[in-house]
């Protein structure tokens, strides 16, 4: 049986979160986009044809006087903070699954308010008062069918769930866990004939577990109105605890942020030791006052070093940014971090998948992330190839056990783009150089992108050096319209290095020529 | 044995990258690079410890598979203990010791390599290599004065080393199109001077014995 669970979602949060950000009023058309396509979008956005995954152009198009907010979960988390801390003044036990959507047991404050129908009303009012934002409640057994139940505003009867979930279709297996597996497992079933929760559920699990992955296991056990997870919960060793002390205090977001990396670091390592992985995170912080803050966040994946690290952050940014009563009166003291329930790691082991499923993939997955350990999540990364032009501008390192997605596609024409091959040196600091013709006049790329000269020779670190052969410019116009100074040639140039050839990939920026890669 | 392209076999007496040997590759990072293609391209996973400044783009134009090599650039005063995971999880790792190596963290690497049968590579000396590889200046093909681009390079590698590589073995490696190839018959290079302005500038040319042309390089 699963626990009553009470749901508080605020519809189109990120909406929300970025209007109030940016002191909007309501009732304005406004969408949020993540990596071009419309993520969230408000009521009057959606009236006017935006719909979620709509690319800009065509959101815009749709609906020209569209406000547009870039995708930030970490302002949404944020301001979410407000509302979490409010449901809290009327219940306990607030776990946060996202910002958005915040689940309490719905027990406590059903008792201390008479009823369900009560504490939901209660509720919806209070937040209204205390955060200024409007929000739904459902109440129904299990986190999964509360959910649901608050999208559509619904008390669903103790025992009723899985007759509430039946009708319902089948892409709400989504709503908690966006992620691509679910997705596809979503859009086979609907090839299956299977259109409904309820129609799902009528498989025997057997025939789940035996067709299909882990995660349609678990998402079956949703369409049934079971709790998500089976109920083999372990209950965490006292010694994964992770506590570190400030001194002097801190209040300073960044600089909590940085030993939040460390913290989510040492975490994840000690419950990969244990083989396990968390999926709800108390983070506590006491001030130099002695006031303290806690808060648990709830994930349906297991969370990965950069996961942790992401909620710590989201959660120290809420409260050292938060308005009065929200936020601690002196700096913070003492950092805590404790998983509340974990999982057996081998369950959504997410670096492994990451990687494949072969043995190699798995040796490796283990090697970086002890690596992870010793040095930090940001240490270890692969290369995204990305579109663009210049040889740094298309590679991308992405953190593992981050996403690797390319943000723009490689695939693309980009004009102006350098023919292979690529240098295979780009340095990290500009190296200056400055070019001459034949008449030792410096070089100048002109307006109209030619040359004021021929290039002759070069001086690199104070060393004359002959050049042998060039070619260029290649003129770059990126974001010419927002910044004039971003302008810049390329020259492709073999010189002379005591009786070597060695070849050169020049910038000119502004006047001034740099060394952007070297031919090694 | 790790496997390596077409063009590079002729420089590995055991045709490949002998699993559980430390490998010094100088001079050339393309060189280091491709060594990663053709064993990424086969499933192997590689790292690339201290490079910071490596060109990844120039990588994948190899051949190498970007998404199967882990790169670490800035190891920092763990560098030892970084190599050391990596070895047991990689087949592939290339490092870039930096000035201050302690011989005897160089020979426990190499040591574990051997133990765990992974590769070593390093792109400066190491003591306790099986191989070297020394690359030569590279000769550029392709740019001219104000026209084309680099389109390909040649250049000498020599291979030397313990055992059965105790003989050097010398190639001229030709790089192009993201292959490499063993140098193909020479061929006039055109850097510098177009070979026309050149035959003017020198003068009448005798045709029955055209004098190569060596501007540069």
């Amino acid at each position: 049986m699963s626990t009553r669970t009470l749901a508080v979602w605020c519809p189109d949060w990120p909406v929300v979160a970025a209007s109030a950000g940016a002191g909007l009023a309501i009732g304005l058309p406004v969408g949020v986009l993540a990596g071009g396509h419309v993520s969230a979008c408000s009521a009057q956005a959606r009236a006017e044809g935006v719909r979620k995954g709509m690319r800009r152009r065509d959101a815009q198009g749709r609906c020209p006087e569209l406000i547009v907010f870039p995708d930030d979960p970490a302002r949404d988390a944020r301001l979410f903070e407000v509302v979490a801390s409010a449901v809290e003044e009327l219940a306990v036990g607030v776990e946060v699954v996202r910002p958005g959507l915040v689940a309490v047991p719905a027990k406590g404050p059903a008792g201390y308010l008479g009823s369900e129908e009560a504490a939901a009303e209660r509720l919806v009012d209070h937040v209204a008062a205390r955060a200024g934002v409007e929000c739904q409640v459902g109440i129904a057994d299990g986190l999964f069918a509360a959910t649901l139940a608050a999208h559509r505003g619904l008390l669903v009867e103790p025992g009723a769930s899985p007759d509430f979930l039946a009708p319902l279709g089948i892409w709400e297996l989504t709503r908690l866990q966006d992620t691509e597996e679910r997705n596809e497992l979503v859009d086979l079933l609907r090839r299956l004939g299977l259109g409904t929760l309820g129609a799902f559920a009528a498989v025997p699990e057997r025939d789940v577990a035996t067709r299909f992955g882990a995660d349609a296991v678990l998402a079956h056990r949703l369409a049934r109105g079971a709790e998500k997870r089976p109920p083999s919960r372990r209950t965490p060793p006292p010694d994964l605890v992770v506590v570190e002390r400030f001194d002097p205090p801190v209040d300073r977001v960044d600089a909590v942020a940085f030993a939040a990396r460390g913290l989510a670091a040492t975490l994840h390592g000690r419950l990969a030791a244990h083989g396990m992985a968390c999926t709800r995170l108390s983070i506590t912080a006491t001030s130099e006052g002695g006031e303290e803050r806690s808060r648990v966040w709830r994930s349906a994946d297991p969370l990965t070093p950069a996961g942790i690290a992401d909620r710590v952050r989201w959660q120290l940014d809420g409260w050292l940014r938060g308005g009065p009563g929200v936020r601690p009166s002196g700096g913070i003291d003492t950092l805590r971090i404790e998983p509340e329930e974990i999982v057996d790691g081998q369950v959504l082991q997410l670096h492994l998948w990451q990687a494949g499923n072969d043995d190699n993939s798995e040796r490796a997955a283990r090697a970086m992330v002890r690596v992870q350990s010793l040095l930090g999540p940001e240490a270890v990364a692969t290369a995204v190839i990305e579109g663009g032009r210049g040889p740094g501008d298309q590679v991308r390192l992405v953190p593992w056990g981050d996403e690797r997605e390319p943000r723009t596609d490689p695939e693309r024409p980009w004009p102006a783009k350098l023919p292979a091959p690529s240098p295979s040196i780009v340095p990290a600091t500009p190296i200056p150089v400055e070019v001459f013709d034949s008449k030792g006049k410096p070089v100048r790329v002109t307006d109209t992108h030619g040359f004021t000269g021929e290039p002759t020779a070069i001086t690199v670190l104070g060393e004359p050096k002959a050049v042998l052969g060039w070619a260029g410019p290649w003129p770059v116009d990126e974001h010419w319209w927002v910044q004039p100074a971003n302008r810049r040639s390329r020259m492709q140039v073999v010189i002379d290095d005591e009786e070597q050839q060695r070849a050169l990939l020049l910038v000119a920026r502004a006047g001034t020529w740099t060394v952007e890669g070297i031919y090694d | 044995m790790l496997p390596v392209g077409d063009g590079l076999t002729a420089l590995f007496p055991h045709g490949g990258l002998r699993r559980g040997s430390t490998v010094v590759v100088r001079g050339s990072i393309t060189v280091l690079l491709a060594l990663l293609a053709e064993a990424t391209t086969q499933g192997s996973w590689a790292a690339v410890v201290g490079m910071p400044e490596l060109g990844m783009l120039a990588a994948a134009e190899l051949g190498v598979v970007v998404e199967r090599v882990a790169v670490v650039p800035r190891p920092g005063a763990e560098f030892g203990a970084v190599v050391a995971a990596l070895l047991d999880g990689m087949d592939i790792v290339a490092v870039e010791p930096g000035a201050g190596l302690a011989p005897q963290l160089a020979r426990r690497l190499s040591a574990r390599a051997r133990n765990r049968g992974s590769v070593l590579l390093s792109c400066s000396s190491w003591p306790a290599a099986d191989l070297e590889l020394t690359c030569g200046a590279a000769t550029w093909s392709g740019l001219g004065l104000g026209h084309g681009h680099l389109t390909s390079r040649s250049l000498p590698v020599q291979a030397k080393g313990r055992g059965a590589a105790a003989r050097p073995i010398r190639r001229d490696l030709t790089i192009a199109d993201g292959t490499i190839g063993e140098q193909a018959p020479p061929q006039p290079t055109f850097i510098g001077t177009p070979f026309a302005d050149l035959v003017e500038s020198v003068g009448p040319v005798d045709p029955a014995a055209p004098a190569p042309v060596e501007v540069a390089g």
